[in-house]
């Protein structure tokens, strides 16, 4: 899909390349995340693909075509973008500035309208309320996720988006990263991602391509870097924790197969029946759903002692926080020790118990895999 | 709808009504004949023609080179020199009006368009030097991003660039009509008419009464449009 050439940037008055023939190939659909300390070229790299940067040398093709010889505004208008500091435009509404792409494609009204509608939905932005709004009016989050759906609405084949969660805080980062990964999935989209941040890289990675001073020093699947870092800068940059890192490859979804636990009890189970599912529990704690199956709370051993009732639906106490099932297993990790528990409830998009996961399932991923 | 009334003609009516009835009770009751003489509606309202006519000719000029220029020295080839604009600019307000106004009496000598012609060279710089600096501070990354998604420089100058710039030219513009509003009293020192007729006449006369006409009339114009331009700005800019 994209395939980069020798690729050699000099920047006026500098001697030393910013990018020096670099080779790269991006399949379709695939997500590859360049990274590398500051100064590595990386960002560089990404805007020589839309020709925000006139390569010194070398090719660029996008789906086989010569990047170079095409009118540098249609490849732009085709190619979505997204940066740090999204540089939305603070004079216009939420919806003037999603609209960007197709008013300048001229699209006619009702279609860009739909388009705007349907994409602001996707990235979970309520149409109704966030379209005549102002970007001052807008968290960080909701900002990037603007700045997501701009890009997005005109269902251009390649993103290229440059540290686009890297302005947020850490736990709207990893919910961002998260409902990202849930939309490429759905809408397939060949992306280049440049981040300097190792974590983030394997978590969103089909490939990683790791530069240094201009140049790429290893182009390899997550799993493949981890376990065979090409030399000592990228086992350094990998870290010594690989295996927390291995971590960041696994969703939660993945290991619920297998981590094989009592279901949850109803609201209505009766008291000597929670007795006895306590006793058996390996965390000392059952989960309570209603009819729906919704997560209502938990019940450890002192809130038997403790309060006085008949079945489940008396004893329980709420959770403070539980993760998704496309969470990976970092995420968990995080939560687990933010709450202080040895155990995460799992929950869906629509918030249905989907099981619970442990210390114990973490250890037993991470031993399995070294 | 009756704020807007109010804020559109309520507040106008009652400025020029303070203005019109200094004018009124004046003419009215003259103290002696040497203010009767002088201090006629007939002249009221030349002195006023020629007072707008001064604004509303170096204003437009003013505000079309001045825009103009702003976006020419802001574009990339010419913003080094943009940035010399600035300091040259800034050094040039220092210069007094009156001082403007008797560096052209010296080359062009006297009458109402070299009084316009100076009037519009002084009006320029604020005008110049806003446009310039709101363009100039436009964030880079929204420039990029703009960019980036495949907007031509002009799509990004008129859709971007402007609209974002727009509430610091027109400060720019408030500074220059204000001003200009004053200097254009001066105008009478060459030749040029205006406002600037009755309060020299009534200072060398000694009668205070035509001077506070002059100077009302004057300070009057100047808050009035400086106020109408600010109201029709929070019109337009939603948005900050």
């Amino acid at each position: 899909m994209i395939k980069l050439e020798g690729l050699t940037k000099v920047f006026k008055g500098h001697n030393i390349p910013a990018v020096k023939d670099l080779n790269l190939e991006v399949n379709e659909g695939d997500v590859c995340v360049l990274v590398g300390p500051s100064g590595c070229g990386k960002t560089t790299t990404m805007k020589m693909i839309n020709r925000l940067y006139e390569p010194t040398g070398g090719k660029i093709y996008i789906r086989g075509e010569d990047a170079l010889q095409m009118d540098p505004i249609k490849l732009r208008l085709d190619i979505g973008y997204v940066i740090q500091e999204i540089g939305l435009f603070p004079h216009m509404t939420i919806y003037e500035n999603i609209a960007t792409v197709p008013n300048e494609k001229q699209w006619p009204k009702d279609q860009v309208k739909e388009k705007v509608d349907n994409v602001m939905s996707l990235v979970g932005l309520d149409p109704e309320i966030f379209k005549n709004r102002y970007p001052s009016a807008l968290s960080g989050g909701q900002r990037q996720r603007v700045g997501v759906a701009r890009a997005m609405v005109s269902d251009p084949p390649i993103m290229l988006m440059d540290e686009p969660f890297g302005a947020v805080d850490p736990i709207t980062r990893a919910r961002l990263q998260n409902e990202f990964l849930r939309i490429q999935e759905r809408v397939d989209k060949t992306i280049v991602f440049v981040t300097h941040d190792i974590d983030e890289a394997i978590k969103m990675s089909d490939t990683i391509a790791v530069m240094r001073e201009g140049e790429l020093v290893q182009h390899a699947t997550p799993s493949d870097l981890l376990s065979a870092p090409a030399d000592e800068f990228v086992s350094n940059l990998v870290g010594r924790n690989r295996s927390i890192k291995r971590l960041h490859l696994i969703r939660v979804s993945e290991i619920l197969e297998e981590v094989d636990r009592a279901p949850a009890l109803k609201e209505d189970t009766k008291e000597e029946e929670v007795k006895k599912r306590l006793d058996e529990s390996d965390i000392r704690t059952v989960i309570v759903v209603d009819r729906d199956n919704k997560l209502k709370g938990v019940i450890g051993v002192n809130d038997l002692k403790r309060k006085t009732g008949e079945v489940a639906g008396d004893y329980f106490q709420e959770v403070s926080d539980t993760v998704t099932d496309d969470a990976t297993l970092n995420d968990a990790l995080s939560v687990m020790l933010e709450i202080g528990e040895g155990y995460v409830a799992v929950v869906n998009e629509d918030e249905k118990y989907q099981g619970t996961i442990t210390l114990g399932d973490l250890l037993n991923v991470v031993r399995e895999d070294s | 709808m009756l704020r807007t009334l109010w804020v559109w003609i309520g507040i106008p009516l009652i400025m020029i009504g303070i203005a019109a009835a200094i004018v009124i009770y004046s003419v009215n009751n003259p103290p002696d004949s040497i203010v009767a003489r002088m201090l006629t509606y007939e002249r009221v309202f030349r002195v006023i023609r020629e007072h707008m006519g001064l604004l509303l000719v170096s204003m437009t000029g003013a505000t079309i080179v001045g825009v103009a220029g702003g976006i020419m020295l802001s574009r990339p080839s010419l913003y080094r020199i943009g940035r010399v604009m600035e300091t040259i600019v800034n050094i040039g307000q220092t210069v007094p009006s009156l001082a403007v106004l008797a560096l052209f009496y010296t080359i062009l000598g006297l009458g109402f368009r070299v009084a316009v012609f100076a009037l519009f060279l002084y009006s320029i710089l604020p005008i110049l030097r806003n446009t310039f600096a709101g363009i100039d501070g436009v964030e880079h990354s929204i420039i990029e991003a703009a960019r980036g998604m495949g907007m031509r420089p002009l799509r990004i100058l008129t859709r971007i660039e402007l609209p974002i710039a727009f509430p610091i030219i027109v400060a720019g513009l408030r500074t220059a009509i204000v001003i200009n509003v004053g200097a254009a009293t001066l105008a009478t020192f060459i030749g040029g008419g205006g406002l600037g007729d009755l309060i020299v006449t009534g200072l060398s006369v000694h009668r205070d009464m035509i001077i506070v006409n002059g100077a009302v009339i004057a300070a009057i114009t100047a808050i009035l449009l400086d106020y109408l331009i600010g109201k029709a700005e929070e019109r337009v800019v939603r948005w900050s």
